[in-house]
């Protein structure tokens, strides 16, 4: 006897994290999911980040590990909520996992958590756990070839964070390429186009990059390169906001001020909506 | 590494599947995988093997059809597979594209012994 099903495989996952992403939105809170192989520096991204809000906003953090509680450890020195997920094997978290450490919060008093998910480029995007964004956080050592070779997370992506950019010199990483990647792999079912490179090359020209962030690069709802540049000048509210990427070194600070004002203006969003 | 957890889940959405026809025995499970997914079928029949023991699916076989990319493009309409992952249409190459396949995790279908 056969019988059809056609059911998602990751169905259960997917309805735990939509009770989550309900959840928090009826409690304003914003869930930021950070994404990267091991040794990118997303716990020194913490670091560097949660001293620069801690005073402003209420946080905690969602430590995700295969084992030790090491970075929990590192991060348990700033007084706010850690809890730590051992997955014990697992290369990334799943929705079960997150409601149990949501539990140990105190929902009411929280503005933001950050999710540090396990070191891994792959699984973790597949996962849905009810955060607001995926956070691709990848760094110059690993190479400027990476958005191709895992194509999901820089789809499923909100931002991407390039760290170590103190590096960049002595490491041969082709920005532009990175770049043109990025852009490339960009496309999705949601209407997100990838950008126009005849925007991109024109763009680059004269305006100086502002402090990394590329919310000057705007794609067009049209890769006719005359159209675009028509709407162009038509002005801002023609173009469509795409996928940024901001560049750090977490080493020299340099970048941070764009993370954090990206951060804070989710946290807004969040605080905001109905 | 998430085979094992694609594995996992198929076999619990299976038991119930299992139960609710009265099912002693599956013989076949049929997945449909995107190529998206960056899921590895013989690292999917592997983690099969070795997580099906004791349960109801154990002995069965599992089918693994690999759906392709497939992109329309927003500019010519026209309709191609991306066999890379470059996403720039063939035809008339615009950058504007929508992804029709390719994406897929699903449980297509079982097959199995109902219970006398």
């Amino acid at each position: 006897m056969n019988i059809k099903i056609m059911q998602k495989v990751l169905q259960a996952n997917d309805k735990k994290a939509g009770e989550l992403r309900a959840l928090l939105k009826t409690k304003k809170i914003l869930m930021v999911n950070l994404i990267s192989s091991p040794g990118s520096g997303k716990t020194t991204l913490l670091e560097k980040t949660i001293p620069l809000l801690k005073d402003k906003y209420r946080l905690a953090i969602i430590e995700g590990d295969v084992e030790t509680d090491r970075d929990a450890q590192r991060l348990d020195q700033f007084g706010i909520p850690v809890a730590l997920i051992n997955t014990n094997g697992a290369c990334h978290l799943e929705s079960v996992s997150l409601e149990k450490a949501l539990a140990t919060f105190d929902l009411d008093h929280l503005d933001l958590i950050f999710v540090e998910n396990v070191g891994n480029l792959v699984c973790p995007a597949e996962f849905d756990i009810g955060e607001d964004h995926k956070i691709g956080l990848l760094s110059v050592p690993e190479g400027d070839d990476k958005v191709l070779k895992y194509p999901l997370l820089f789809q499923e992506a909100s931002l991407v964070i390039l760290n170590k950019i103190d590096l960049l010199e002595i490491s041969g990483f082709r920005l532009e390429q990175f770049e043109q990647d990025l852009y490339q792999s960009r496309i999705s079912s949601q209407g997100l186009a990838p950008i126009d490179p005849s925007i991109l090359v024109s763009r680059r020209g004269g305006e100086e990059r502002a402090t990394g962030v590329y919310t000057q690069y705007m794609t067009v709802a049209n890769d006719d390169a005359n159209k675009a540049e028509k709407q162009k000048t038509k002005g801002i509210n023609q173009l469509k906001p795409h996928l940024p990427l901001i560049q750090i070194s977490c080493k020299t600070g340099k970048g941070m001020q764009a993370w954090i004002a990206w951060l804070e203006k989710e946290i807004q969003k969040k605080t905001s909506s109905l | 590494m998430h085979e094992f957890s694609i594995i996992y889940n198929v076999l619990r959405a299976v038991e119930d599947v299992a139960k609710q026809n009265h099912f002693n025995q599956v013989d076949k499970i049929i997945l449909r995988i995107g190529k998206l997914r960056q899921v590895m079928p013989d690292f999917l029949q592997f983690a099969f093997e070795a997580s099906s023991e004791d349960t109801i699916s154990e002995g069965a076989k599992l089918e693994i059809i690999e759906v392709p990319i497939t992109i329309k493009c927003l500019t010519c309409q026209k309709e191609f597979e991306a066999k890379r992952q470059t996403y720039i249409c063939p035809h008339c190459e615009g950058i504007k594209l929508e992804i029709l396949s390719g994406k897929e995790l699903l449980i297509d279908s079982i097959e199995g012994e109902k219970a006398e």
